[in-house]
């Protein structure tokens, strides 16, 4: 799973290849038409309605133009204050978020994996539960566990004095990373687990006869050889959080919390486009959320080969 | 700990320590995980009232699961019944089509040699690297150029490729279908094509399943994708519906005991069906090399 973005060495048939590669557009074809269609045409549609903008000409009633914006778009952005502090929000989201669930989604799977463990088949089970619930199902749920008069936890948290309010101030961002948790921990699970048990036991067996305790194998020697399965669920979640869209809208139509319509760049995007109608910069705000993406996956990759050479 | 004796001595009290953390430790995440669907579960149980009053973790005095269903289902109309379906075609309908195109893609990558190969499958990776979302929007501006938004095509069509999809099934592929397999097939003169369907879509087919369940999830909890596409009520999925009877729920309270019946009928079947099958995925993660 390394090889993300390695490439394969080629070890296809003999011979005959040449006769046979007729048959490769019947087997491509179809999957790459569709890629263009979603994926290249709205990214390239996208890079081209950034650098237009509308204007209204006269008292407007022809509608508006067309006209070429050059950077306008991405300097307006740049310096929107809404934007900037969705970007913000966002990686201080997934600075939060992304460490925590690696950090549980790795521990769980050593637990699972170790032998210590009693019960392994019924957690595994149910850790997973969640990623079979929607999103949007699983933050409704959540929304009501927070909104107090319909919570039995707050009423529990307050027995204990504690009056915690999930949908307002700086806690929203921890009230949305609990939901992203909840929904994506037993997923991450299975990855790390599911490479866990491709490690060759006699290693461990070894480790263990020269007395390594049981942490001390899953830290020192688990763990590392995992590191790919590990490095993949970070770019993942990376980009999940990114998306960040669902979680945040739910509680912010909701209305009372906190979140704003423009909460997220995609949220801001999303209103830019549907509200606003401002198709341009809807377009600009999502061409500079695919760069971000961009430029944080390269730094995961190149970060993690540096380390875990493969 | 360095000698086997002392390990003996006091390791079976420590084995049990380190076991009862262990599954301690386990269990509070479970604990953790059930909560929400266990108050999800006792909601479906609740009258209105109910719901505001009584304790959450706890099933109410009375039984209304099924009057609860009922209304569910009369609601606006009968309106559910028809998300529950178009939720269930695009489901259905785009993994499909998403599985067979991936295993044919995932299949030509790995078994043909052709120029540009890893140009065009660098592409694919950059496509499981792009964030979803942020094509969702430009891809309705596109769509809506062609008049194709609030149609069903305009939800299915996208959800139907899945570049992470392709991946697995190159990996399956290599796995699974040994070369002289295809040789041999090939020496008895079946045409190349025929050969994919016959040979190499029958030995991928514990891989085809697990890109399918994963695909099928994907698109059952997408909500962005059809929140942008669609505004028709009758071609909602139901994600949309129980969002806007929450947002609703101002004008008639009632939609709060809605959305919560509606959140399990929509959920537990889902659930019930994926456990048993959950072996079956497993596996195909581990053929898929994601290790």
């Amino acid at each position: 799973m390394a090889s993300l973005t390695s490439t394969r060495t080629p070890r296809g048939a003999g011979g005959t290849t040449r006769k046979r590669r007729s048959t490769v557009p019947l087997l491509l074809g179809p999957f790459f038409v569709l890629f263009a269609f979603t994926y290249l045409g709205p990214i390239l549609y996208a890079f081209g309605l950034s650098f237009f903008r509308e204007r209204f000409d006269g008292i407007g009633w022809d509608g508006p133009k067309k006209v070429f914006a050059g950077f306008d778009n991405y300097t307006r952005a740049l310096s929107d204050a809404e934007f900037l502090q969705g970007v913000g929000r966002v990686l201080l989201y997934g600075l939060v978020y992304v460490p925590l669930l690696i950090a549980f989604a790795a521990l769980f799977a050593l637990l699972l994996d170790s032998a210590v463990t009693a019960f392994r088949k019924t957690w595994q089970t149910v850790l997973f539960l969640p990623h079979i619930v929607p999103g949007l199902i699983a933050s409704i749920v959540w929304l009501y566990l927070y909104t107090p008069g319909l919570s039995p936890l707050l009423d529990g948290l307050e027995v204990f004095g504690w009056e915690i309010d999930f949908l307002h101030g700086a806690t929203v961002l921890f009230s949305l990373v609990n939901i992203a948790v909840w929904g994506n921990l037993g997923f991450n699970v299975v990855l790390i687990f599911v490479a866990l048990q491709a490690i060759p036991r006699s290693t461990i067996e070894a480790a263990r006869l020269d007395g390594a305790s049981e942490s001390r194998i899953g830290l020192r020697i688990k763990l590392p050889q995992v590191m790919p399965a590990m490095v993949v669920a970070t770019l993942f979640t990376i980009i999940g959080s990114l998306q960040l869209f669902t979680e945040p809208y739910i509680l912010q139509a909701s209305g009372n919390s906190s979140v704003s319509s423009t909460w997220t760049p995609n949220m801001l995007s999303y209103t830019a486009a549907f509200q606003s109608n401002d198709y341009h910069y809807a377009a600009t705000v999502s061409v500079l959320v695919a760069v971000l993406a961009g430029v944080l996956s390269f730094t995961v990759t190149k970060l993690s080969n540096r380390r875990a050479l493969r | 700990m360095s000698t086997l004796g002392t390990q003996v001595g006091t390791g079976d009290r420590a084995w049990w320590m380190r076991r009862s953390f262990a599954t301690l430790l386990c269990a509070l995440a479970a604990l953790y995980t059930l909560m929400p669907l266990v108050w999800l579960l006792f909601g479906v149980t609740k009258t209105l009232p109910d719901l505001y009053g009584s304790n959450g973790f706890a099933p109410s005095g009375g039984f209304h699961v099924l009057d609860n269903i009922r209304d569910l289902f009369a609601q606006d109309g009968g309106l559910y019944g028809r998300w529950l379906l178009n939720t269930a075609i695009y489901a259905f309908g785009g993994a499909a089509v998403a599985t067979l195109l991936s295993v044919a893609a995932g299949y030509a990558f790995d078994k043909f040699e052709f120029r540009g190969r890893e140009k065009w499958y660098g592409l694919v990776i950059a496509g499981v690297l792009v964030p979803h979302t942020a094509i969702v929007v430009p891809m309705y501006l596109m769509m809506s150029e062609i008049r194709m938004t609030d149609t069903m095509w305009s939800v299915l069509i996208p959800v139907m490729v899945n570049p992470f999809g392709v991946y697995l099934a190159r990996a399956y592929s290599s796995g699974a279908i040994p070369n002289e397999l295809l040789e041999s097939a090939r020496m008895d003169g079946a045409s190349e094509l025929r050969t994919f369907f016959s040979v190499g879509l029958r030995l991928m087919g514990p891989g085809a399943l697990t890109i399918f369940l994963f695909q099928f999830i994907a698109i059952w909890n997408n909500f962005f994708l059809p929140m942008v596409m669609i505004t028709n009520n009758d071609l909602f999925t139901l994600g949309q519906g129980l969002f806007t009877w929450n947002t609703g729920v101002g004008q008639n309270p009632d939609y709060t005991r809605m959305v919560v019946v509606g959140s399990a009928v929509a959920t537990i079947p889902l659930i019930l069906l994926f456990i048993p099958l959950q072996r079956r995925w497993r596996a195909g993660l581990t053929e898929g090399g994601i290790k």
